[in-house]
């Protein structure tokens, strides 16, 4: 159903008038976080738009279809991998993002659909642990495949990644476009900017389709939905899939971006504070997911300004800021559950859907 | 009549439990046939055996042609057997609208693909699919609801609703496991005449019932299981007169 | 030395340590149908508590036997972690036990993380040598393979808790209200059972056994940290389901194979694969376990329970 359909034309003018001021505002929105808070704030919110692509890669799972999935990390993993291996000094390889984004996505659908088959028949808790267990692993092979072969160098990662070169023009250093200078993380702003916007257009359109009943149709009662003709097994790896494709984008992405990957970046902690954007921002809701990833990765950077307070305050810095952030993520989290546990923006249904249970 | 739905020899043991023996019947093209029986014997593990949710043991299932045995439930449901529960199982967050729609899934085939481009066929199917799940509201007395939440709706809806997502799938055989129970007398009457209705248009009907007035009044012929095993089978009334069937029913309500 | 052997003891020590910790998941399991996801953290502070406990009277009285200050530890430990227990379940399951499951696990989560940061800020972010020296230095020889007077105080202790729980739960009032509400907590609490009380007793016993297990592994492998818990709990689980969750005899059996699975396979492995892995891939065998069993028979091997969908 079109939206634009059932509105009158002076509506219809709002709505467009609305988005495009939306839309100037994300462009501008670099150069005022760069002139107001600082040159690092611009990388900040690259990542941020980095974390909503997983979180809405990951929503598709665990929002859409119902399946708690803890090890989603490992997709993020495997795709930022895949670009470190094609592109760094680490195998001499250097081959083209149409090449390896593409690659790294299909690999990552792959290994989401390797965890899906095994798991399927599993209760949601059950899932989430075999998940787990599964990012670990990935983990721990990336941590450890350095001997006898060198593949992925062990813990110390890959370094001097390969940039983003779109057709011969790089995102790695500082260009000159219509006049203007922009860095690098201005660059792989707009870059992620469109990818997400593109991310947002797939979970919309996939929202409202019959893929979409499907996957919400089986996670309001598997049993109901296989008896409606839902092959269930295929739709949750189709879910599986679509989500690990996100995670292995933004993983690719991720990589050329930071210029250096190691296991240390996809650990469990990692898929736990994805899960949580999703989580505190508003389980199967598209606009609380992004404001869940949002926060998750703002506040953090926020919290570091503790540091000074503490030394104004007591002289000296007790709790190191990225200490305090985990203690106040894990509080928060345990909070979110107990008083709002359908998140900041719920989606209409899960709102209804806790209220319920609640009562 | 030809016959529609083959059974035989269905067994399902659930480790030392015989839930089913080899239970044989046919069901015949456009009637409504009942599978009655005291608690326990059987008759919802008979429509889970014969839909896919539970693999039985052996015996062969046919439904005009195709084998259904140990098939997969959507399988069993794209080639026309469709069915409800007793325990009613709608998806509760979706509106009655949006559950009829996923009804039709197996009558549907926009895939991932389709759904991104919104192609032409991916927009019409959408749009007839929406037309499609109206008219089987409109079909079944809950037209007014379309988006109302299925949990919102009324018990008696609710049953209704079930019934709709359902016939959604096209089926050939609907399977109603116990569609009265829990239903005041006026809903009871209303359920009664949709099913002779629907069996008028040609579908055929398959009915548990615990109400056997419901069921001796409706049903064309029927079966009656004792303990997993067909201790009876036939029209109302020589299965009313049956001495095992009385001797199940301990001679009171089926005689009555 | 007979590497089989030494795997063997090694494995059966740490099996020990993770049958103690998984019947803390197995009961609470069986009761709740809830996996208490921060009981792996319960047995790191139990370890930590202890731990700081022993340095500090060591501090003040480095006179007194070392058994008796090592036991002191263990004493402050497993009541703190009871307390821990309690605590935990009133604050993060308690509320939501008619929520949808998702709920009470990611509040598990929270708690985890809050606990592991807790300890990190108080403690730090460095190893705790467990100081070994208090303890007795005995090594004996046994088939070829070398065990230690820590191991064998670990495998006794061991038996020794498995066999009173056993009692525990068959023998006694509490234990038979436990075994009511794990089979219908509605009827249970019909025939007037606390159900509330006994919830809380299990979560209060578990949390003693992960106390004990996690000073015992502090004291096997003379270290402890802030995020061991993590690791350990993952793996106790998977012993959990590998006897068959809910099934008391079943954590103890999967521990015990676990840890000598992991133990063998970490001996093993480079001979397996041509010395294509190492042994430093032995955490990887606990998840592959789990996975196994749970796609090959779901209830594990002792288990009744099933873990499916229902």
């Amino acid at each position: 159903m079109n939206v634009l359909d059932t509105l009158t034309g002076k509506a219809k003018s709002r709505v467009w008038l609305t988005a495009a001021l939306l839309l100037l505002g994300l462009v501008l929105l670099p150069f005022l976080v760069e002139a107001s808070l600082g040159k690092s704030w611009v990388r900040i919110i690259d990542l941020a738009l980095l974390y909503i692509m997983l979180a809405l890669g990951l929503n598709i799972v665990v929002g859409y279809a119902g399946l708690l999935d803890l090890g989603y990390v490992a997709f993020y993993a495997v795709g930022a991998y895949c670009w470190a291996l094609l592109a760094s000094p680490q195998f001499g390889l250097n081959l083209p993002f149409w090449i390896i984004l593409p690659a790294g996505a299909a690999i990552a659908a792959l290994f989401g659909v390797l965890l899906g088959t095994p798991t399927l028949r599993l209760r949601g808790d059950y899932l989430a642990i075999v998940t787990l267990g599964f990012g670990e692993i990935i983990r721990i092979f990336i941590n450890n495949l350095n001997a006898p072969i060198n593949i992925t160098n062990g813990p110390q990662g890959i370094t001097l990644i390969e940039p983003m070169s779109i057709f011969g023009f790089s995102l790695g250093k500082t260009q000159d476009v219509l006049g203007l200078t922009l860095s690098s993380p201005h660059l792989y702003y707009y870059l992620f900017l469109l990818c997400v916007a593109l991310v947002v257009f797939v979970c919309v359109r996939l929202e409202n389709s019959r893929i979409g009943r499907a996957w919400v149709a089986i996670r309001e009662d598997e049993m109901a939905a296989a008896a409606a003709g839902i092959n269930t097994r295929n739709i949750k790896l189709l879910a599986f899939a679509m989500g690990a494709t996100f995670g292995g984008l933004s993983g690719g992405l991720f990589a050329s971006f930071q210029g250096f990957v190691s296991p240390e970046s996809f650990n469990l902690m990692e898929s736990i504070m994805i899960l949580s954007m999703i989580v505190l921002g508003g389980m199967g809701n598209i606009p609380g997911v992004i404001l869940g990833a949002i926060l998750v990765t703002v506040i953090p950077e926020a919290l570091r300004y503790t540091g000074d307070l503490q030394r104004v305050l007591f002289g000296q810095v007790y709790i190191d800021p990225a200490d305090l952030r985990m203690l106040l993520f894990g509080i928060a989290l345990v909070m979110m559950m107990l008083f709002r546990p359908a998140g900041l923006l719920p989606s209409k249904q899960r709102k209804r859907e806790f209220a319920e249970d609640a009562a | 009549m030809s016959d529609l739905l083959r059974i035989a020899n269905v067994t399902k043991h659930f480790g030392g439990i015989k839930a089913l023996t080899d239970v044989s019947f046919t069901v015949r093209k456009g009637e409504i046939f009942g599978v009655i029986g005291p608690n326990g014997a059987g008759k919802t593990t008979l429509f889970n055996a014969l839909t896919g949710l539970y693999q039985p043991d052996t015996g062969a299932i046919d439904l005009a042609g195709t084998s259904l045995y140990r098939r997969k439930p959507h399988e069993i449901l794209k080639a026309g057997f469709a069915r409800t529960f007793q325990n009613i199982r709608l998806f509760h967050n979706m509106t009655a609208q949006e559950n009829v729609m996923v009804g039709r899934h197996t009558r549907t085939t926009s895939g991932v693909l389709a759904a991104l481009l919104h192609t032409a066929h991916n927009r019409k199917e959408e749009r007839d699919c929406e037309a499609y799940a109206q008219q089987l509201l409109n079909r079944v007395g809950i037209g007014k609801h379309t988006h109302t939440l299925a949990k919102h709706l009324s018990y008696g809806d609710q049953r209704r609703l079930e019934i709709a997502r359902a016939l959604a799938s096209e089926p050939k055989l609907l399977a109603l496991d116990e569609p009265a129970a829990g239903m005041n007398p006026n809903e009871k009457n209303a359920l009664r005449d949709l099913m002779v209705s629907l069996r008028d248009e040609g579908l055929t009907l398959m009915l548990i019932e615990h109400d056997v007035k419901l069921v001796m009044g409706i049903c064309d012929r029927l079966v009656v299981l004792d303990y997993g095993e067909k201790i009876a089978e036939g029209t109302p009334d020589t299965v009313r007169h049956d001495p095992k069937v009385i001797a199940a029913y301990l001679g009171g309500e089926v005689a009555a | 030395m007979d590497i089989f052997a030494q795997q063997l003891i090694n494995g059966l020590v740490l099996g020990s340590v993770y049958a103690l910790v998984a019947l803390g998941y197995t009961l609470v399991y069986g009761i709740l149908e809830l996996i208490n996801f921060a009981h792996g953290e319960t047995t790191m502070m139990g370890s930590m508590i202890a731990l700081a406990v022993i340095g500090a009277l060591f501090g003040v009285a480095p006179d007194l036997p070392g058994i008796v200050i090592v036991l002191t530890g263990l004493l402050v430990a497993i009541p703190a972690c009871m307390l821990l227990g309690y605590s935990i379940e009133r604050v993060a399951y308690r509320p939501l036990r008619h929520a949808p499951r998702l709920a009470p696990l990611i509040t598990a989560i929270g708690i985890s993380i809050v606990l592991q940061n807790v300890a990190m800020l108080i403690w730090g972010k460095q190893y705790i040598a467990f100081p070994t020296t208090l303890l007795p230095q005995g090594r004996h020889e046994i088939l070829g393979a070398s065990i230690t007077d820590v191991q064998i105080a670990i495998l006794v202790l061991t038996v020794a808790i498995m066999a009173g729980l056993v009692i525990l739960v068959n023998r006694t009032r509490l234990g038979r209200a436990m075994r009511a509400t794990a089979q219908a907590p509605a009827v249970a609490q019909l025939m007037g059972v606390n159900v509330n009380a006994v919830i809380s007793a299990t979560f209060i016993i578990g949390s003693a056994l992960a106390a004990i297990a996690g000073v015992m592994v502090s004291a096997n492998y003379g270290q402890a940290h802030y995020y061991m818990g993590f690791l350990l709990g993952l793996k106790a689980f998977s012993a959990a389901v590998l006897g068959g969750i809910g099934n008391l005899a079943g954590a103890m059996l999967g521990g015990l194979l676990l840890g000598v699975i992991e133990a063998l396979g970490a001996g093993y492995i480079g001979d397996l694969t041509g010395g294509f892995l190492g042994s430093h891939y032995q955490d990887i065998f606990a998840f592959m376990v789990l996975i196994l069993v749970l796609t090959l028979k779901p209830s594990g091997l002792l288990g009744s329970k099933s873990v499916e969908r229902a």
